[in-house]
């Protein structure tokens, strides 16, 4: 029996394709995520949209409450730990936590270096704005990938562009011949087996969701249709006037992304969604996106 | 031709789909009740067992599903899917909804949370000699079963993989390997099930 190898670490994201994963701060927002049908909840000191208005640097949760949130579901519990920040990596992975996002979110501990995942038994998910970005995150050993978007802001225009950048360039790879890769690989600052592989599957070869800025029902499925396997909404549900109707609207548009009908349908009356920012109105070292590389 | 539908709630439904396209067999997304018009056989997918269940009641496909399999429509769960087919479930929300299909006990997330995730081979009698790579992603086990359901393989003891008539239910996902030899194994068990019926001139 062998634990912790990548099938069984990039295995759990390919199960929670197709599902919602919940920004959480406690306990009780954990059961209302899963209530509302979350397939996984993330569990952090304070939504991005929090961070964003209170400043100072934004660390991992207390475990004390990660553990008050792994005891209040079944589903599983993902959090975050600082770019390159492997110790309290290490303390999430030694809470058992299911999934560690390392992420640009919080304030990054190392400017240089992310993470070596490979040498943990817990699986990582890690942001990316390009396929350049998502191709060096798997290859430090991440098993999942997402958009970054601009985390907190209710405004889904990053994630748009990330995603579709990343599914341009992987459609690009598909009619590049193979003598061109190397090039490709350095043009891109990937790996060159993984830019290989990419080829080969006409996908990424991990799980990739959609995150940063989805804030309504019909948010969640537009990146649906962009490519996503999945989403994460942080902010927009408990930033919103109802969460749990918010919450169960977003995860069936989720599963019906193709059905306009029903996306309309679970969006009446949901209350207001969060407001939201316009991404230039936002001062460029305040920019979340653009942590990490 | 053989069509079988796979439950696209939500979970490794696409995978599924794979392996069935490369079977020969078409297939079918399913997530309304119209999506189970002409389908000879379901695959609940592995996922989160409490997410599929609450879409199948928004969506009015528990009972459905229910008085189909109790006329015995050939129906294949893997890991959360095992879970949904269970009459029992250990360790599940109050409430959770299940098909009540399969006279057996699960228990979910038996083995802990993923970080007692793995990967083994399994002897299993019924796929032949070569062992099976089983992928067991927090993933549930059998803790009990009644008469009729006969226990395809065990893993340490605990049961992992069951069939009782047309239903077949895996601990473990097929899917995320590329040995498709269960996959195989149920297309058996629809063809079976359509020759039972009549539908076997069809094509």
């Amino acid at each position: 029996m062998e634990k912790a190898t990548f099938t069984v670490k990039s295995g759990l994201a390919q199960m929670l394709k197709g599902g919602v994963i919940m920004d959480v701060t406690t306990a009780e927002q954990a059961v209302i995520a899963q209530e509302a049908g979350a397939c996984a909840v993330m569990a952090l000191e304070r939504v991005p949209a929090d961070i964003r208005r209170d400043g100072g640097v934004a660390r991992m949760a207390d475990p004390l409450k990660v553990k008050e949130i792994q005891q209040a579901v079944t589903i599983p519990v993902m959090a975050k730990a600082r770019i390159g920040h492997f110790v309290e990596a290490l303390v999430l992975e030694a809470l058992e936590i299911d999934y560690i996002d390392e992420s640009e979110v919080l304030t990054p501990a190392d400017d240089n270096f992310h993470i070596d995942k490979h040498t943990f038994k817990v699986p990582f998910v890690c942001g990316a704005r390009d396929l350049g970005e998502a191709l060096r995150r798997i290859g430090e050993g991440a098993a999942m990938i997402r958009t970054k978007g601009e985390a907190g802001t209710g405004n889904v225009v990053e994630a748009v562009r990330h995603m579709r950048t990343i599914m341009s360039q992987i459609r690009a790879l598909s009619n590049t011949p193979d003598d061109e890769l190397m090039t490709i690989a350095k043009n891109l600052g990937a790996p060159y087996d993984l830019i290989k592989k990419t080829k080969e599957l006409g996908r990424l070869p991990v799980v990739n969701f959609a995150a940063g800025g989805i804030a309504t029902p019909a948010d969640a499925a537009l990146m649906m249709h962009l490519g996503a396997d999945g989403v994460f909404v942080g902010s927009g549900i408990f930033k919103s006037d109802d969460p749990a109707k918010r919450a169960k609207a977003i995860v069936e548009a989720t599963t019906h992304y193709k059905d306009p009908v029903i996306i309309g349908k679970v969006s009446e009356g949901i209350g207001e969604a969060m407001k939201g920012l316009e991404i230039s109105k936002i001062p460029q070292d305040q920019l979340l996106a653009t942590r990490g590389w | 031709m053989i069509r079988i539908g796979v439950l696209a709630m939500q979970g490794a439904f696409e995978e599924h789909i794979k392996a069935l396209q490369a079977l020969g067999v078409e297939t079918a997304e399913v997530r309304l009740e119209k999506d189970l018009e002409n389908i000879d056989g379901i695959i609940i997918p592995g996922g989160e067992s409490t997410t599929i269940g609450k879409m199948l009641d928004s969506y009015n496909l528990t009972d459905r599903l229910i008085s189909m399999g109790k006329e015995g429509f050939p129906m294949f769960g893997t890991c959360a899917g095992m879970i949904m087919l269970s009459r029992e479930i250990e360790d599940g929300l109050p409430g959770q909804t299940s098909l009540g299909l399969l006279k057996v006990v699960s228990c979910r997330n038996a083995y802990g949370r993923q970080i007692n995730s793995f990967e083994t081979d399994l002897a299993i009698r019924d796929l032949g000699e070569k062992p099976f790579r089983a992928v067991f992603i927090r993933a549930p086990i059998i803790s009990e079963v009644k008469n009729n359901v006969t226990i395809l393989a065990k893993f340490q003891d605990k049961i992992v993989a069951v069939k009782e008539d047309n239903i077949l239910a895996l601990a473990f996902h097929p899917e995320l390997t590329d040995d498709y030899r269960f996959h195989e194994y149920f297309i058996e068990m629809v063809k079976g099930w359509r020759k039972e019926n009549g539908k076997n001139n069809l094509n």
